[in-house]
């Protein structure tokens, strides 16, 4: 087999438009000098532009007020934050905790899949209802392909508290009025009324949102990244000031051996 | 009055009984019903022990034979390796050690060389088995995922080396040893199809490849193949790491003249409203 080595060209040679360090002089990132030319952007807006290139003090502060709404619940029985408080119980460090909680925020059931995936359903089927496509077809075509819809339904209840919230502050920015804002809440209407009841959650508000600034999924993704850890530091704080193992502590009954009772043995 | 429910962990692995003086610690714990610290310690290889945790059945000596070559041959990637590298970047700048794992497991999940390919080859397997035929028009047209996911889309056949010329020689001799010691039968078919399989993808098969087919012999999920591949993969992580925190930064490539910074100053900005 005679392949060419694609390697080689990049051996000690990184090219890149997106940024860099001169040590002692500047900072770049996206041909802006970071000390000179960016020193006064708000850190989200620092984020935005790091991701899209583009420089938005308004969708920003949107961002930034969706997370406090939608992704910061400080409650340490929430799957992601139970890791910091479970490190901090267990005395691991604040930063191993949170990147730990961080990992596992990119779920199925919440989190970064139907983050992402949310915004995704939206752009493909406003792409399909502009070729012409049926729109209740389209819904329940995805419905039954993969059992369910991400922005829709949510584990433990059925309602959304951050909607409504969500749908205020959005208001209040000028935001939250766009196409992809309505297709999100026309799949709900029509998930609402379907047997199996699902609403529009917070996520899928949110990317239909997003989605109206022109925002891609895959951005979507990576500007959501961080979304969940100011919920989550409070919740190591407070496992870490309480005495050690305290956190829900499991007594052996607690197991529900459901394997085989058989006892075996290994023998020599 | 009803009495509250008391929410419990279920698991088919594992169970215990408690101390009589304390409900919070086990006196004896049992994994698939052998006593763990009672008689399986001392008796059970590491290996073995690994291969009941996963199947939650004793392997067989061929079975075991097979996980020990695949444990050895993936323990240490090597510093080049993406996800060692990783762990290294953790030793030298004095990070935690956990994070040094953190590191490696982060890097060395991924599509090229990772868990998710060995996932991805395992699903391969799964769906082609030890049709030549059905392989080659999975490689020429691969499944496309419609949705979008956090995992990027595969860019090369799973199993695959995209930056390979050759099949390079400890792969070979994994496969060869891996074959000779379990005698299966997809191990077998692969060692004789690799020629074939590797002109189709138009690259050579790679260690995660070989993995992924062990994998397979040892009838395992694609996700129990992903976690496996991940653990298996982590000994030389720790130690390239430990070797390099006390060798420090200095001794360490930074690729000080490789960065090539290309000014697109002004360009890039879109100023938009307030």
């Amino acid at each position: 087999m005679n392949i060419p080595n694609k390697l080689e060209e990049y051996e000690d040679n990184w090219e890149t438009e997106i940024g860099g360090w001169i040590p002692g002089e500047k900072v770049f990132l996206r041909g802006k000098n970071v000390l000179t030319e960016l020193k006064e952007y708000r850190w989200l807006e620092y984020l935005l532009f790091g991701i899209t290139g583009r420089h938005s003090p308004r969708i920003a502060r949107l961002i930034e007020g969706m997370w406090v709404i939608c992704t910061s619940f400080p409650d340490p029985r929430l799957w992601n934050n139970r890791i910091a408080a479970l490190s901090a119980t267990a005395r691991s460090t604040g930063v191993l905790g949170s990147a730990g909680a961080l990992a596992v925020s990119e779920a199925t059931i919440y989190g970064l899949k139907p983050i992402k995936g949310g915004m995704d359903f939206l752009y493909r089927i406003d792409r399909e209802l502009n070729k012409g496509q049926d729109f209740e077809e389209l819904v329940s075509s995805e419905l039954k392909k993969y059992r369910g819809i991400y922005g829709y339904g949510r584990p433990l209840v059925d309602r959304d508290e951050r909607v409504e919230p969500l749908l205020e502050f959005a208001h209040s920015m000028g935001a939250g009025q766009g196409r992809f804002t309505d297709l999100a809440f026309r799949v709900d209407e029509y998930l609402g009324n379907s047997r199996f009841k699902y609403r529009v959650n917070a996520s899928g508000v949110v990317a239909g949102m997003l989605a109206d600034e022109g925002i891609t999924p895959e951005q979507h993704y990576h500007l959501a990244t961080l979304t969940f850890t100011a919920g989550v530091f409070p919740c190591f704080l407070d496992a870490a000031q309480k005495p050690e193992g305290t956190f829900f502590p499991l007594r052996v009954s607690r197991i529900n051996f459901e394997g085989n009772d058989k006892s075996r043995v290994w023998g020599d | 009055m009803t009495e509250k429910k008391i929410e419990k962990i279920t698991t088919r692995i594992w169970n215990e009984t408690a101390e009589e003086d304390n409900p919070f610690a086990a006196s004896a714990c049992y994994c698939a019903g052998y006593d763990v610290y009672g008689d399986l310690l001392g008796k059970a290889s590491y290996i073995e022990y690994l291969y009941l945790l996963f199947k939650l059945e004793r392997p067989s000596p061929s079975q075991t034979r097979l996980l020990e070559g695949l444990a050895v041959a993936l323990a240490n990637p090597g510093p080049r390796d993406h996800s060692v590298r990783a762990a290294m970047c953790a030793g030298v700048g004095g990070s935690t050690h956990a994070s040094a794992l953190i590191a490696a497991i982060s890097v060395g999940a991924g599509n090229l060389g990772g868990g998710r390919e060995v996932f991805t080859a395992v699903q391969y397997w799964n769906q082609c088995g030890m049709d030549l035929d059905a392989w080659k028009a999975m490689i020429k047209e691969p499944p496309v995922e419609e949705r979008a996911d956090v995992w990027m889309p595969m860019e090369h056949p799973p199993g695959f080396d995209p930056n390979g010329v050759s099949c390079p020689a400890p792969v070979l001799q994994t496969l060869a040893h891996l074959t000779e010691v379990s005698g299966a039968e997809n191990l077998i078919w692969l060692q004789q199809n690799r020629s074939e399989l590797e002109e189709a993808a138009e690259l050579p098969l790679a260690m995660s490849g070989a993995a992924a087919a062990v994998m397979v012999a040892l009838e395992l999920s694609p996700e129990q193949s992903e976690i496996l591949y991940l653990l298996l993969r982590l000994p030389g992580a720790a130690v390239h790491s430990l070797e390099q925190e006390k060798l420090g930064w200095r001794k360490y490539p930074f690729f000080g003249d490789g960065l090539k910074l290309i000014d697109k100053s002004g360009a890039e900005e879109q100023k938009e409203g307030k």
